[in-house]
């Protein structure tokens, strides 16, 4: 089967998006961008396939009308089973490094390396809970699921043991880095299977359904892939192992991307980790304008991520909380630096969480609006994407000021926004393979939803 | 890309010409000549040689000194000395290079000021530059009022006005500065041979029109300006220099080569740009290469305008001399109101058949900067061609971001590139 990569090595997260002959999405794949664009490249790229194969797999569970009604909780079922999977293999890599590490420190040696044991059996035991059925998502990211837990069990662990939590953070900081660069081995398949049978042992079917599935996801897992052509687009675009001509500005990704998810978009916001970008598109999706953040990333999205860093919270739990805001505090400085020394003045000054964090976004979609602004301003239809276009208060703040700025305009956010410069890009890699000057591909069920 | 570029005689010329210029500047108080400080906007030239003063141009001078990575040091040492980081570049980069010695940029000392002659032609900093020279120099001042070109046209009133300030203002001081009387036939001399230069320089520039265009009329022509807007215009050396220019950029023309580059000639013309806006000097060479990199040639920009504009016909005239060097004052491109310089540089993006243009805004820069975005838009408007909007610094090496200019401009590129098959498939022209 053909399939058409686009990967966009941003400079947070690497995203991979892998597209049909027919323009449809089948998988997509996100990582963080670590020290190693290589292998963030190549870790989002396997976990777009992997998703390919979830993809695959659903399609023929849907071809058949008896496993059709199964399809969905049985889905869910594998994908938890395998990223629980997946996280229990990068736990076993990071307590191995760490207790390499351990094993250096002289004296106290026994007594970390005891810490260490405790610390990764309670990890092991915690991780089934990360993934089970209804549990809130903290994070995409093992960097963030695993740190924040070993953090707390420092503490206690050392505790215990007279050892200090600092030096067992110090071990985790020093581990986690070879762990996350080290290239995704080739057995995401073979950890596929172990997932379908995992969601298998745990459902009540007759045995006939049971082998109806595990044949049909069989007959998935073996339709061969071939990945016609890659583009990349992005911050690290100029390290993605393949040539210049395969290579897109995030402007036309994003520009592409979001229109082919909305045909009536004009305007495009995209606020990435480091730069926000206001473009106007075409009604064939083709760039006309565009304006970035110069010199500076204030009010970007490692903005936020600096600020849930301040505030010990999770990226995923700022916009809920900053939702709870009712009187939101006027913030006028988006200097990542600053924020965090208003965020502590504001606190001493007895301000609430709610309403600093709900100014705090505020403060980052007036910079934005500075760009659209400037960009030529916002016409409809108006489709917000990237990664802050999941958070609430962010999207809330957008829609208040564009309807004081510019009146009333339909907004459109994708639930998969964070890959719209990827999907832009197996766009381009598509419509060069066809041949077109625009491609108009099929966007895949569902994918369309203006917020 | 051919191999690096072998220097043709014209740039080796150019750099004797400077290095004579400076020499003379460092042995000048040793032979009693005078010297004038004075801007490259609207300058009087040839009225300063006239009087056998030597010229020095504190702007060039930081330029100079951005290109050869002194302007960081020079900034930090005039913000040690209570300047602000929103001040000018120049300005600051200038007083720094003064703080530390005033050392020009082939390394001797500059001499002193006798005469501090300003010609304001729209831009306020350069008098508040001057101040602090004065201050700094206890020497005299000849402040010429250039009125704002407003609406497009030279009034005769305005004309009036400004040769009188030469006959009772400008004159009078370079007189006392010089200890010299005034001799307009020479003054008539070094005019006529400033016209002749000034036609060879048009020629090059207007060369731009060709496809491909021999010439880089932004990275490239700051190097042809240089002569003319300096310390040169109304010599033969001037003469000469754009005579040899000439003979250069017709052999290319001939040959059909593009412009060259610091890493050869441009073999394939892929993006033909308008420029507005000064450079950025600190990194100048990585600026540019993020063009030539892309095939992008710059076939006309404004920057080349900003010692004086002589499209519409304008030539230094020995038959007017006064007359002709207020014209110059009134007609350089910073005292140009915004509709005249929309109008340019639209014209520029029609007649050059350019597929867009490029605006680089400096945020210190608020005579070039202040309404650039308004004029893309009606430009964008007008053209119905897409403009770029990037922002960086003359000097201050701080505000200048490679990674998201490149962004931007292979953005830029990449949007230029995809719009062309569609306006074919228009009918449009390709």
């Amino acid at each position: 089967m053909k399939c058409f990569v686009g990967i966009d090595l941003g400079s947070t997260t690497t995203k991979t998006v892998v597209l049909g002959e027919d323009g449809a999405v089948l998988g997509r794949g996100i990582t963080n961008s670590r020290s190693n664009y290589d292998v963030a490249c190549a870790v989002a790229r396997s976990e777009a396939l992997v998703d390919t194969r979830f993809h695959l797999f659903q399609n023929a569970l849907r071809e058949s009308p008896d496993l059709d009604s199964h399809a969905a909780w049985f889905l869910d079922a594998v994908r938890r089973a395998f990223r629980l999977e997946q996280h229990q293999r990068l736990l076993d890599e990071l307590e191995e490094t760490c207790r390499v590490h351990a094993e250096s420190l002289g004296a106290v040696a026994p007594s970390v390396l005891a810490c260490l044991a405790g610390m990764f059996e309670d990890l092991r035991e915690e991780a089934a809970g990360l993934f089970a059925s209804g549990a809130p998502a903290r994070s995409d990211f093992f960097r963030d699921l695993a740190g924040s837990r070993f953090t707390a069990l420092a503490e206690a662990h050392g505790k215990r043991r007279g050892v200090r939590p600092d030096l067992l953070i110090g071990l985790y900081d020093k581990s986690i880095i070879p762990v996350e660069n080290r290239p995704p081995e080739g057995d995401l398949q073979d950890l596929l299977g172990k997932a379908v049978e995992t969601a298998l042992d745990g459902c009540t079917m007759s045995e006939r359904w049971r082998d109806e599935i595990a044949w049909t996801a069989q007959r998935a897992a073996g339709i061969s892939l071939v990945e016609v052509r890659t583009v990349g687009t992005g911050y690290g675009r100029a390290r993605l192992p393949f040539p210049k001509e395969q290579i897109r500005s995030e402007i036309l990704c994003h520009g592409l991307g979001a229109h082919a998810v909305f045909p009536g978009t004009r305007t495009v916001l995209d606020i990435g980790g480091q730069d926000t970008k206001a473009i106007q598109v075409d009604e064939r999706g083709l760039v006309k304008s565009f304006q970035m953040n110069d010199r500076c990333a204030a009010g970007c999205g490692r903005y936020l991520g600096y600020i849930a860093d301040e505030m010990n919270l999770g990226l995923h739990e700022l916009g809920p909380m900053a939702m709870q805001g009712k009187h939101p505090v006027r913030i006028n400085s988006t200097c990542t630096v600053f924020a965090g020394a208003e965020l502590r003045d504001r606190l001493t000054m007895g301000q609430k969480r709610e309403d600093i964090l709900a100014g705090l976004h505020r403060a980052i979609i007036l910079r934005a609006m500075s760009l659209l602004a400037r960009s030529g301003g916002v016409f409809e239809q108006f489709t917000f994407t990237g990664g802050v276009a999941r958070n609430e208060a962010a999207v809330r703040a957008l829609r208040e000021l564009v309807a004081e700025n510019y009146g009333e305009r339909t907004i459109n956010i994708s639930p998969d926004s964070i890959y719209t410069g990827a999907f832009g890009a197996a766009l381009f890699a598509l419509r060069e393979e066809r041949g077109e000057e625009l491609a108009q591909p099929r966007v895949a069920p569902g994918e369309e939803e203006a917020a | 890309m051919k191999p690096a570029a072998v220097k043709e005689p014209s740039m080796v010329r150019q750099k004797e010409m400077l290095a004579d210029h400076f020499k003379k500047l460092a042995t000048a108080k040793a032979r009693g000549d005078k010297v004038v400080y004075t801007f490259v906007p609207g300058n009087l030239t040839e009225l300063m040689l006239s009087f056998d003063a030597l010229p020095v141009h504190p702007e060039i001078n930081a330029l100079q000194s951005g290109m050869r990575k002194l302007s960081g040091e020079y900034i930090a040492e005039a913000e040690r000395a209570g300047h602000s980081e929103d001040v000018c570049a120049y300005v600051k980069c200038d007083i720094g290079m003064l703080l530390k010695g005033n050392v020009g940029p082939t390394g001797e000392k500059l001499p002193e000021p006798d005469l501090l002659l300003l010609s304001y032609t729209g831009c306020f900093t350069f008098m508040k530059w001057f101040e602090l020279l004065r201050e700094r120099y206890r020497c005299p001042v000849a402040m010429l009022h250039v009125p704002y070109q407003e609406g497009g046209r030279i009034t005769p009133e305005m004309r009036a006005y400004v040769v009188k300030q030469l006959e009772t203002e400008v004159i009078p001081k370079l007189e006392r500065a010089t200890g010299k009387s005034f001799d307009l036939d020479r003054l008539r001399e070094l005019l006529a041979r400033s016209s002749r230069a000034e036609d060879d320089l048009v020629w090059v520039l207007e060369s731009g029109k060709n496809r491909p265009s021999p010439i880089d009329a932004y990275f490239g022509g700051v190097y042809y300006i240089g002569p003319l807007f300096t310390a040169f215009r109304g010599t033969e050396a001037a003469i000469d220099y754009y005579r040899l220019l000439r003979g250069e950029v017709e052999g290319r023309l001939a040959r059909g080569e593009g412009p060259i580059t610091p890493e050869g000639s441009i073999d394939a013309e892929r993006f033909r740009l308008v420029v507005e806006g000064p450079p950025n000097w600190t990194h100048f060479r990585e600026f540019w290469k993020m063009f030539y990199d892309e095939g992008a040639v710059v076939v006309a920009s404004t920057y080349t305008k900003v010692g004086g504009v002589y499209e519409g016909g304008f030539r230094h005239d020995p038959a007017r001399p006064l007359e002709s060097l207020a014209d110059y004052c009134l007609g350089c491109y910073t005292n140009l109101d915004l509709p005249t310089r929309v109008d340019m540089i639209a014209r520029h993006v029609e007649e050059y058949s350019a597929d867009g243009f490029l605006i680089n805004s400096i945020k210190s820069c608020n005579s070039f900067s202040a309404g650039q975005l308004v004029m893309q838009r009606e430009i964008e408007r007008r053209t119905g061609r897409s403009g770029a909007f990037i922002e960086t610094d003359l000097v201050d090496p701080r505000y200048f971001a490679p990674s998201n200019v490149r962004t931007r401009l292979e953005s830029y590129f990449q949007m230029l590139a995809q719009g062309r098959p569609l306006a074919r498939a228009a009918g449009a022209a390709p």
